[in-house]
């Protein structure tokens, strides 16, 4: 399975968007929260990122979705292409969007198009 | 710092070993810690006025990396420093700082002469216009460091001092930070803030300018 990691400022906002992906998506969805710097400040840490994809990772790849600013810089500097994509993408819509194809089983490049169409999807 | 001075008077920077880098690294990390609060207040009108914290935060875990595993060449120290900028600052000036000087050290060759150093650094500089998807002109860093590394090209070509190339780069870094100021940001924070992003020195630029005064200081 496809695993995700979820890059905020915020750890709070990262944890509890990974705890509405597991809701939607099932529990079985292999998804990381990498939330505030790890020492309790607000910001990115990419030690927590590398150790979120070693984490996550089944072999089947991994899709980071970043918030915004510092998380979208650290997270390019953790992209391999074809095992580790970054999604530009809203970070909840793009999250849940993700959990559900890579909880149906998806591969890699489906997962981060389910998410990329999230970044279009209307809500009316 | 007068055995360096000495070894820059040749000329072609062939004086500039692990030791002038680590200079450098040291007299960043002093001026930033000086200028801390200045860049607080630039970041605190158009930003989340972190950066004057962040940036002093990482050039002291620079000091402590650099005590813990002594770099014995300048690559080392290069992607030591970036390496570390990149782990413990938090914020996007990590990300880009540490980008800069990761990749400025892996493209330096040996000897460093300053036509090495100008090409490293401009390497460097690319790579923060590649991961922040910025140029010259958005209102970031860029703006001062796009102007010194032409200097540093300059200076090459016209086979100036490396004392005075870094005198020209750090004055670039200044004024290139300075005209910031009427521009409107398209990066960073500061871009959601459009029209009133104008008027203020962006934070970055000025760090990036105390960044390169440090290098003309360690070599004069």
């Amino acid at each position: 399975m496809v695993g995700l990691i979820l890059i905020s400022h915020s750890a709070g906002l990262a944890a509890e968007v990974a705890s509405l992906a597991r809701c939607i998506a099932g529990d079985r969805v292999r998804v990381a929260a990498c939330g505030g710097t790890g020492d309790g400040r607000t910001g990115t840490s990419v030690d927590l990122i590398d150790q979120a994809v070693e984490q996550v990772d089944e072999g089947d790849g991994v899709v980071l979705i970043p918030d915004l600013g510092s998380s979208v810089l650290t997270a390019r500097l953790l992209v391999e292409p074809g095992r580790v994509v970054l999604a530009d993408v809203p970070f909840v819509e793009g999250a849940i969007a993700a959990a559900v194809a890579a909880g149906g089983g998806a591969p890699l490049a489906t997962v981060l198009s389910a998410a990329e169409e999230a970044r279009t999807q209307r809500k009316l | 710092m007068g055995g360096m001075g000495e070894l820059m008077d040749r000329g072609t920077g062939e004086g500039m070993d692990t030791a002038f880098f680590l200079a450098w690294f040291e007299d960043a990390g002093r001026l930033v810690r000086l200028q801390r609060d200045r860049l607080t207040a630039l970041d605190a009108a158009i930003g989340d006025a972190d950066h004057g914290a962040n940036l002093d935060r990482g050039f002291t875990e620079v000091r402590q990396a650099f005590a813990e595993w002594p770099p014995a060449t300048p690559v080392q120290a290069l992607v030591s420093a970036g390496t570390t900028l990149i782990r413990r600052v938090g914020g996007a000036s990590g990300p880009l700082y540490g980008s800069a000087f990761r990749q400025m050290g892996k493209s330096m060759d040996s000897p460093v002469t300053l036509a090495v150093f100008a090409a490293a650094f401009e390497s460097g500089v690319r790579a923060v216009e590649r991961l922040g998807k910025a140029a010259q002109g958005d209102k970031t860093m860029l703006d001062a460091l796009v102007p010194a590394s032409r200097e540093l090209t300059r200076a090459v070509q016209e086979e100036i001092a490396a004392r005075e190339a870094f005198e020209r780069a750090a004055r670039a870094a200044e004024e290139g930070s300075r005209a910031t100021i009427p521009l409107r940001a398209r990066r960073g924070r500061a871009s959601y803030l459009g029209e009133r992003s104008v008027g203020h020195e962006d934070p970055g630029a000025a760090s990036a300018a105390i960044i390169m005064a440090a290098l003309a200081a360690v070599a004069s």
